[in-house]
C-alpha cells in the first residue's frame, strides 16, 4: 500500500483522484491467531498498531462489533494534555503527550494534533493555591505549566468574562501550551491503517458474544461470525469493559456511566485554545469546521444508553454562558452521550488479569481519548511481554485491595464523583 | 429527564434526587474480619446491563432514601420502594 505525502496528493489531483486504494483491508477471520484484541477503537487500534510494530507480534486480529472508532472514540470533546499530579498518571499521560507530538509522521496519518495550549481557570484563592501546586508538580515532572493571573487571563482570553461581577471570577489558570486537540475519528483510521500495513486483520461487524476456555484459562473468543483461537485476548472496549468482562466471570471496580458533548453552530476562529472553566465542570475548544465543542459533567447514575438528559444539558449551557457570555445565543447543533467506564478512583487499568490468558485495557472514565496512543503503547508492551511497563505498572487491577488507590480528585470510591 | 415515582411525594423529576449508587451491595457484618468481603463492598460492582437496582435519596422532597428499579439500556423505572422497607 502506497505512502500518503505531498507528492502522492498532487499525482492523484492530477489523475482524477480515481487511483486512491482501500485504506485497510477487509479480511475474513482466520480461525486463530497470536493475539486478539476485542475492540476497534483508538486504544484496540493502537495496541494492535504497537503489538506488531514494537514487539513483532503481526498474527493479530482486533474484532469490532460495529465500525471503527464509533464508539467513544469518535464520542469525545478531542481534548489532549497532561497536566496530571498523582505519580501513575504523571508519567503515563506525559508519555502519550510525547507519542502525541509524533503521531501523524509515525502513522503516515494527518491526526490533526493541534497543541493549542490548555487554560484550567482558579476562581477562588483557594483553587489558585491548588492551581500553583498542580503546576509546581508538573514542572518537577518536566512537563510544562505556567501560571497565570487573571490579567494574562484577559490578555489571552479576551472573550472570557474575567469581570470581578462574573458569577465565579476568574483569579487565574494553569496553561499547558503543549496540550490540544486531535481528529478523533483520524487517531482510529490512522491506526488502524498502520496496523493493517504491519499484517493486523481489522474485523469489523463481529461482536464478541462470550470467551473459549481451556481448564481455567481463556483461550479465544466466540462471535457472531464463529470462534477464533487466540493465545492471549486482549479487552480494549472501555465504556462496556464490565459487560464484557462478565462473561469471562470477571467482576470489575467499574461503573458504566453517561457523558453528553456538544457541538454549536459553526463560527468564525474565536475559541483557538482549549478552556476548562473551574467554576463548574466545563471545558471548551473550537474544532477546525469552526464548531464549538464543549461538554461538562456525568449524567451523574448507571448507564449504558448513549444518551444523555435534560438537566446536564441546562448545566452544561449555563456554564458556557457563565464563561463566555458571547455564545448565549449561540445554536447547538448536535449533542449526544458516550458509556464511560467509570473507575472507583478515576484511574484507568491497562493489566493482565487473574484469568490466565485475559488482559484488560478499560476504566478510562473521561479521560480516554488523550491516553490513546500510551494506552495502545503499554498495553501492547503488556500483552507481548506478560509484564507492565513501568509506565502503566501502576494501573493494576489489584490496586484497590492493596490500598494504593490512583485517586486524582480525591472523590473516594464514588465513580460518578470523578 | 428521569422522572421517580417517589412512594410518599409521587412522580418527581430526578432533579430532586441525590443518587446513592447500587443497592445490591450488601454491607459485610461489623465483626467480618475478611478482606476481600470488605473489598467487595468498597470497590466492586454487578454493573449491569439491563435490570438495575440503585439507591435515590430524596434530598429536595421527603429526604427518604429509596430502592429503585431501572433499566440501564431503555431509563424505564419499573419499582420504588422506601429503602427501610427493603430487606438488606
Amino acid at each position: 500500500m502506497s505512502r500518503y505525502s505531498a507528492w502522492s496528493i498532487l499525482a492523484q489531483g492530477l489523475r482524477g483522484n480515481r487511483g486512491w486504494r482501500r485504506a485497510w483491508r477487509e479480511p475474513d477471520p482466520k480461525s486463530a491467531y497470536d493475539v486478539v484484541i476485542v475492540g476497534g477503537g483508538g486504544h484496540g487500534l493502537a495496541t494492535a498498531y504497537y503489538l506488531a510494530k514494537e514487539h513483532g507480534l503481526r498474527n493479530v486480529a482486533v474484532v469490532e462489533k460495529g465500525w471503527l472508532g464509533g464508539g467513544n472514540t469518535g464520542r469525545n470533546t478531542t481534548i489532549v494534555r497532561s497536566n496530571y499530579m498523582i505519580e501513575g498518571n504523571t508519567r503515563f499521560y506525559e508519555r502519550s503527550l510525547k507519542l502525541w507530538e509524533g503521531l501523524s509522521r509515525d502513522l503516515n496519518f494527518n491526526v490533526m494534533f493541534s497543541q493549542r495550549g490548555q487554560y484550567t481557570l482558579s476562581h477562588s484563592p483557594a483553587q489558585m493555591d491548588a492551581a500553583r501546586r498542580r503546576a509546581n508538580v508538573m514542572r518537577a515532572n518536566g512537563i510544562d505549566a505556567e501560571l497565570l493571573d487573571r490579567e494574562a487571563v484577559a490578555r489571552h482570553l479576551p472573550y472570557v468574562d474575567t469581570s470581578a461581577s462574573a458569577r465565579f471570577p476568574v483569579h487565574g489558570a494553569v496553561l499547558q501550551r503543549r496540550a490540544g486537540t486531535a481528529r478523533h475519528d483520524a487517531v482510529a483510521w490512522g491506526f488502524a491503517r498502520g496496523a493493517d500495513r504491519l499484517g493486523v486483520d481489522i474485523i469489523q461487524q463481529c461482536e464478541v458474544v462470550g470467551f473459549l476456555h481451556d481448564g481455567d484459562r481463556v483461550v479465544g473468543v466466540d462471535t457472531t461470525r464463529g470462534p477464533i483461537r487466540a493465545g492471549k485476548v486482549g479487552i480494549a472496549v472501555a465504556g462496556h469493559t464490565g459487560h464484557l468482562a462478565a462473561k469471562a466471570g470477571l467482576r470489575l471496580p467499574i461503573e458504566t456511566h453517561l457523558l453528553q458533548a456538544f457541538v454549536s453552530e459553526p463560527l468564525k476562529p474565536m475559541v483557538d485554545t482549549v478552556i476548562a472553566f473551574g467554576g463548574a465542570h466545563f471545558y471548551i475548544s473550537q474544532s477546525d469546521k469552526g464548531g464549538l465543542v464543549f461538554g461538562g459533567d456525568l449524567d451523574g447514575y448507571n448507564s449504558y444508553a448513549q444518551r444523555g438528559g435534560l438537566p446536564v444539558v441546562a448545566h452544561t449551557m449555563a456554564s458556557a454562558k457563565a464563561l463566555i457570555p458571547s455564545i448565549s445565543r449561540l445554536k447547538v447543533l448536535r449533542h449526544w452521550a458516550g458509556a464511560m467506564d467509570m473507575t472507583m478512583d478515576g484511574s484507568p487499568i491497562i493489566a493482565r488479569t487473574p484469568i490466565e490468558g485475559l488482559y484488560l485495557n478499560g476504566g478510562w472514565c473521561y479521560g480516554g481519548f488523550k491516553a490513546t496512543p500510551a494506552s495502545g503503547w503499554c498495553f501492547a508492551w503488556t500483552i507481548a511481554k506478560d509484564a507492565p511497563h513501568e509506565d502503566n505498572a501502576a494501573f493494576t487491577l489489584d490496586r484497590f485491595e492493596r490500598g494504593v488507590q490512583i485517586d486524582e480528585k480525591g472523590a473516594g470510591p464514588y465513580p460518578q464523583a470523578h | 429527564m428521569l422522572r421517580i415515582p417517589c412512594p410518599i411525594c409521587g412522580l418527581r423529576d430526578e432533579t430532586e434526587f441525590s443518587y446513592g449508587g447500587d443497592a445490591s451491595v450488601k454491607r459485610p457484618a461489623m465483626a467480618e474480619t475478611d478482606p476481600k468481603a470488605w473489598m467487595d463492598y468498597v470497590f466492586y460492582r454487578g454493573n449491569p446491563r439491563g435490570r438495575h437496582l440503585e439507591y435515590w435519596h430524596h434530598v429536595q422532597g421527603c429526604r427518604q432514601w429509596l430502592v429503585v428499579e431501572r433499566d440501564t439500556v431503555s431509563h424505564v423505572i419499573s419499582g420504588c420502594r422506601l429503602a427501610r422497607e427493603v430487606s438488606p
